[in-house]
C-alpha cells in the first residue's frame, strides 16, 4: 500500500508538471501574456523542465520556450544568458522528431532578433547539430532545422559563412528536391539569406548545383514557393557577371517572364528584382534579357502594378537604358516612357519618383532622338515642378536635376521646351537657353514659332551677367532676329515709345 | 612882285595858317595813326592769314595723300584677308564635302549599319508583340483555372452540405423548407437533396499515439514510416500448380556469369611464342639481321639514320628551300598597300548600293588580268 501511496505521488508531481507545461504554452502562444510570464520567471521554470523524464513534457516545454523566446527579443536574450542553449543542442542529436522540431524552433526564435543572439547560437555548437537535423527523414525535422539556419545566417557575413562551414549547403540543395512544397519553401529562403551577403558565399551555394533546381522550381503554381525562388536567384545573380551568366544559362528566360503576370504581387516585385540584377551587370546581359522580349514584360507589368513592387521594375529599365544607346532606343520602341510618367504622376513615394525620373534620365540622355522621344510625352514640365517643389527630399530633387541637365543638354525639340522657359531657375534655364541657341540660328521656322509663342520676350526679359554663359547665348538667339524686332521685345519698349511721343515736336 | 606883297599879305596869317596846320595835323595825328595801325595791322592780319590759309592747305595736301595711301595700304591687306579667307572657307568646304563622304563611308563600312539597327528595333517590336501576347494569354488561362478551382471547391461545398442537411426533404405529407406549396417549382436546394446520399455516421479517426495536436505542421500530418531496405515479398502468393522449380533457383541458374577453364581463358600461343614474335618484330624495324652481328656495331650508327623518326636530326635546324621561303603570289606593291580592304572588319555582307554610274577606270582595279582577290 505505502508502494502505491508512493507512486501517487509521483503522479501527481508528473500530472501537475504536465498541467503548468501546457498551460505556460497555451499562454505564450498570446503575445499579450508574454510580459507577465517573464516577470513570473518563466524561463528558469522551463529550464529543468527542458530535461524532464517523460518526453512528452519535454517537447511541450521546448514548444513554449520557443514561442516565449520568438515574440520577445528580451525573453530571448533570458534564453540564452539562462544556459538552456547547450542542454537543448545536445538533445537535439538524440531525441524524436517531435523535439527536434521544437528545439529547431526555439532556436529559430532565439537566432531572429539579433546577430549577437544569433552568434551565441553559433557559439554553443548549434550549427552543427542542425546540419545534422538536415539529414533526418522527417520533412518536418528538416524544415525547423532548415528555417533555424535561415534566420541565422540572415544576419551578417561571418553568421552565413559559418551556417556555409558547417556543410548545410549541399544538405539543402538536397532539400530543395523534396517533393514536400513547405520544405521547398524554408530551403529556398535560407539558401537566398546565405547568398545575399558576399560573392563567395553565392559561389558555394551555386558550386552545391543550386541554380538548376531553383531554376526548375519558378515553374511551380505555388505563390510563396515562387516569390522565395525568385529571391534567391536574384541574390546570387546581383554579385558579379559570372555569377548572373550562370543564373542565366539555367535557361530562365522566357519562363521568368510568366512570373511578371503573376496574380501574387510579391511574385511580380521578387520576379522584376531577379531581372534587373541580371540587367544591370553588362550591356550583353541587357542585350539577352531584350532580345527575350524582357523589357516587354517588365513595362507591362510596371503599367499593372502600384507602389514599391514597381520599384525593381523601374530600375530595371534605367539600368538596360543606360548601357547603350541602341539598348536605350529599344526600351523606347517597346512604349516604355509612358508608364514611366504614369508613375511619376501616380506615385506618392519620394524614392520611387525619383528611381522613375533616374530612368527617364537615362533613357533620354544619349543623342537628340532619345531626347525627342522623352520630350515629346511632356514629361519635362513634370520634372521641372517636382525640382521646384519645395517639399520634394534631397534625393529626389538631385536626381531631377541631374536626369533634367541631361536630357536637356541633348533635347532639340522646341516645343517641349517653351514652356520651360517660363519656370526655370537659372542653373537649368541657362541649358534650355543653350539648346534654343544651337537650334535657332538654322530653322526659319522654328525662329517664327519662337516669335509668336512669346519667348523671344521671355528671352529679354532674362536678367545674365554681362560674360557668362547664359549672356552668351541670350547674345546668339538675339543676333538672330532682326534689330527692330528685338528692341519691340524689350521690356521697357512701351514706356519708350510713350517717352518719344511725349518729347516728339510736330512738324507743322 | 606882286606875288611878294601878296605872300607879305599872308605872312601875319602864314604863322596862325602854319600854327593852325600843326594843329590840325596833331590832332589828327592820333586819329591818323590810329587809322594807320588799323590798317598795318589789318593787312599784316591778311598776310598772316593768307599765310596760314596756306600752310593749312598744305598741310591738308599732306595728311590728304598720307591718308589715302594709308587707307590704301589697309584696303589691300583687307582684300588680301578676305581673299585669303574666301580661299579658306572653300578649302575648307571641300574639305568637308570630302570628310563627309569618308566619315559616312567608314561608318557605314565598319562602325554602325543603320538599316541592320532599324531592323533590328522592328524586330524587337514584333518580338514584344508576341511575347505580350503569350503573357496575355497565359493570365488569362490563370484566371480561367482560379475560377474553376472555385467553382469547383463551392459546388464541392454545396454538395456537401446538402448531404449534411439531406433530412431536410420534403416527404408527401410535409413539405419541405425548399419545397414551399407557393412556389411553381421547387428550389434548387431541394433538387440537391433529391440527388445527394446522406451522410454516414462520422468515423472516429484513430490517433496514433504518434500525432499530437500541437504538432500539426503542414508536411507532417500522416505518422512517420520507416523505410525499409528491400521490397518483401507479397504475402499470401500462391504457388502455381505444377512440376515447377523454386523461382529463385531458376533465375539463378539462367544468370549464373561464365566460369571459363584455364585453358579457355588462356590464349592460344603460349608466352614463350608471344615473346619471340615481338623481338622479330622489332629487328624488322631496326633493320638488323642476324647474320650482320659482326658488323652490327659499326653500322647501326649508319642505320639509324635511316630508321623513321628516329632522334638523329634531333638538334639539326630545318632549313626551309627557297621556294618554300618565298611568299606565294603575285607581288603586292602598287596593289595591295595604296587600297587596303579588311573584309573580314565590314559589318555588312553586301556591297552599298550604287546610284550613280561608276568610273570607267576604276572599275578596272584588280580586275584587269585577273579575278583574284577583288570585292564581291
Amino acid at each position: 500500500m505505502s508502494q502505491r501511496q508512493v507512486l501517487q505521488v509521483f503522479e501527481q508531481y508528473q500530472r501537475a508538471r504536465t498541467h503548468f507545461v501546457q498551460a505556460v504554452a497555451e499562454l505564450s502562444s498570446r503575445p499579450q501574456n508574454v510580459g507577465t510570464l517573464r516577470d513570473a520567471g518563466v524561463i528558469s521554470l522551463l529550464r529543468p523542465l527542458l530535461l524532464d523524464v517523460v518526453p512528452t513534457i519535454q517537447q511541450t516545454a521546448a514548444l513554449a520556450l520557443g514561442r516565449l523566446a520568438y515574440f520577445n527579443d528580451d525573453l530571448a536574450e533570458a534564453v540564452v544568458t539562462g544556459d538552456i542553449l547547450p542542454p537543448l543542442v545536445c538533445s537535439l542529436s538524440e531525441q524524436n522528431r517531435f523535439y527536434k522540431k521544437a528545439a529547431a524552433f526555439v532556436l529559430r526564435a532565439v537566432g531572429k532578433h539579433s546577430p549577437q543572439l544569433a552568434q551565441a547560437i553559433v557559439e554553443c555548437g548549434a550549427l552543427e547539430a542542425l546540419v545534422i537535423c538536415l539529414e533526418d527523414f522527417d520533412p518536418g525535422v528538416k524544415e525547423g532545422a532548415a528555417w533555424a539556419l535561415g534566420y541565422i545566417a540572415r544576419h551578417n557575413s561571418e553568421l552565413s559563412q559559418a551556417v556555409v562551414d558547417a556543410g548545410a549547403v549541399p544538405l539543402l540543395v538536397l532539400c530543395i528536391q523534396e517533393p514536400e512544397i513547405a520544405l521547398k519553401r524554408i530551403a529556398a529562403s535560407t539558401l537566398s539569406d546565405i547568398s545575399k551577403h558576399s560573392p563567395e558565399l553565392a559561389q558555394t551555394v551555386v558550386d552545391a548545383g543550386a541554380i538548376a533546381f531553383l531554376a526548375q522550381m519558378i515553374l511551380n503554381p505555388d505563390a510563396k514557393l515562387k516569390c522565395q525562388v525568385l529571391s534567391a536567384l536574384s541574390q546570387i545573380a546581383k554579385h558579379s557577371v559570372d555569377l548572373a551568366e550562370l543564373v542565366v544559362e539555367a535557361e530562365i528566360f522566357p519562363v521568368v517572364l510568366t512570373c511578371l503576370k503573376d496574380s501574387d504581387e510579391y511574385v511580380k516585385k521578387n520576379g522584376a528584382t531577379l531581372i534587373r540584377e541580371i540587367a544591370k551587370h553588362s550591356p550583353e546581359l541587357s542585350q539577352f534579357i531584350v532580345n527575350a522580349g524582357g523589357v516587354a514584360a517588365v513595362i507591362d507589368c510596371i503599367g499593372s502594378c502600384k507602389g514599391t513592387v514597381r520599384l525593381p521594375g523601374i530600375m530595371m529599365l534605367g539600368y538596360v537604358a543606360a548601357h547603350s544607346e541602341n539598348l536605350s532606343m529599344a526600351v523606347i520602341v517597346s512604349k516604355g516612357i509612358p508608364p514611366l510618367c504614369a508613375c511619376l504622376l501616380e506615385e506618392h513615394e519620394d524614392h520611387i519618383k525619383a528611381a522613375a525620373v533616374w530612368a527617364l534620365g537615362q533613357i533620354g540622355r544619349h543623342t537628340p532622338e532619345h531626347a525627342r522621344a522623352v520630350a515629346e510625352t511632356n514629361v519635362l514640365a513634370t520634372l521641372l515642378s517636382m525640382y521646384m517643389d519645395i517639399h520634394s527630399s534631397e534625393d529626389l530633387q538631385l536626381k531631377t536635376k541631374r536626369a533634367l541637365k541631361n536630357i536637356l543638354q541633348k533635347c532639340t525639340y522646341l516645343p517641349a521646351l517653351e514652356p520651360l522657359l517660363h519656370d526655370a531657375p537659372p542653373n537649368i534655364l541657362k541649358h534650355i537657353v543653350g539648346q534654343f541657341s544651337k537650334v535657332l540660328p538654322h530653322d526659319t521656322k522654328a525662329r517664327c514659332l519662337f516669335v509668336t509663342t512669346g519667348g523671344l520676350k521671355k528671352i529679354q526679359e532674362i536678367k545674365a551677367e554681362p560674360g557668362s554663359l547664359l549672356q552668351e547665348y541670350i547674345n546668339t538667339i538675339n543676333s538672330c532676329f532682326p534689330e527692330e524686332v528685338v528692341r519691340y521685345y524689350s521690356p521697357g519698349y512701351s514706356d519708350m515709345l510713350l517717352e518719344r511721343v511725349e518729347n516728339y515736336q510736330p512738324v507743322l | 612882285m606882286a606875288a611878294l606883297v601878296r605872300l607879305e599879305a599872308r605872312l601875319s596869317r602864314l604863322r596862325e595858317e602854319y600854327f593852325r596846320k600843326n594843329r590840325s595835323v596833331d590832332e589828327d595825328r592820333k586819329i591818323v595813326y590810329k587809322a594807320a595801325v588799323k590798317i598795318q595791322s589789318w593787312f599784316r592780319g591778311c598776310r598772316v592769314r593768307a599765310y596760314l590759309r596756306y600752310l593749312s592747305k598744305m598741310v591738308i595736301l599732306i595728311q590728304k595723300w598720307w591718308r589715302g595711301y594709308q587707307s590704301r595700304r589697309y584696303f589691300r591687306k583687307m582684300i588680301k584677308t578676305a581673299y585669303f579667307i574666301m580661299k579658306m572657307n572653300f578649302y575648307n568646304e571641300m574639305a568637308v564635302r570630302i570628310q563627309k563622304t569618308w566619315r559616312g563611308y567608314y561608318v557605314r563600312k565598319y562602325t554602325h549599319n543603320y538599316y541592320a539597327l532599324k531592323k533590328y528595333l522592328e524586330a524587337i517590336s514584333l518580338n514584344n508583340e508576341i511575347v505580350r501576347n503569350e503573357l496575355q494569354e497565359y493570365a488569362e488561362m490563370n484566371e480561367k483555372e482560379k475560377k474553376k478551382k472555385d467553382l469547383e471547391k463551392k459546388e464541392k461545398e454545396k454538395k456537401y452540405k446538402a448531404r449534411k442537411m439531406h433530412y431536410l426533404l420534403s416527404t408527401e405529407q410535409i413539405a419541405g423548407i425548399y419545397n414551399s406549396p407557393f412556389r411553381k417549382s421547387p428550389d434548387p436546394m431541394e433538387l440537391l437533396l433529391r440527388q445527394s446520399k446522406p451522410l454516414s455516421h462520422r468515423q472516429q479517426r484513430v490517433k496514433s499515439p504518434f500525432t499530437y495536436d500541437l504538432y500539426d505542421w503542414p508536411t507532417c500530418k500522416r505518422p512517420p514510416a520507416f523505410p525499409t531496405g528491400e521490397p518483401l515479398p507479397p504475402i499470401g502468393r500462391q504457388k502455381p500448380q505444377g512440376p515447377f522449380r523454386d523461382t529463385a533457383e531458376v533465375l539463378r541458374q539462367r544468370y549464373k556469369p561464365l566460369e571459363p577453364t584455364l585453358r579457355v581463358a588462356a590464349s592460344i600461343s603460349s608466352p614463350l611464342e608471344k615473346a619471340r614474335e615481338e623481338m622479330k618484330r622489332e629487328e624488322w624495324i631496326k633493320c638488323i639481321h642476324e647474320h650482320d652481328v659482326l658488323f652490327t656495331e659499326k653500322i647501326l650508327i649508319i642505320h639509324s639514320r635511316f630508321l623513321p623518326f628516329s632522334s638523329y636530326h634531333k638538334n639539326k635546324k630545318y632549313e626551309l628551300s627557297i621556294h618554300a621561303s618565298e611568299k606565294k603570289g603575285k607581288e603586292t606593291y602598287g596593289i595591295k598597300h595604296f587600297r587596303e580592304v579588311q573584309p573580314n572588319k565590314w559589318i555588312a555582307g553586301k556591297d552599298f548600293q550604287t546610284v550613280l554610274p561608276s568610273i570607267v577606270l576604276f572599275e578596272k582595279f584588280g580586275k584587269t588580268y585577273s579575278r583574284a582577290g577583288q570585292i564581291v
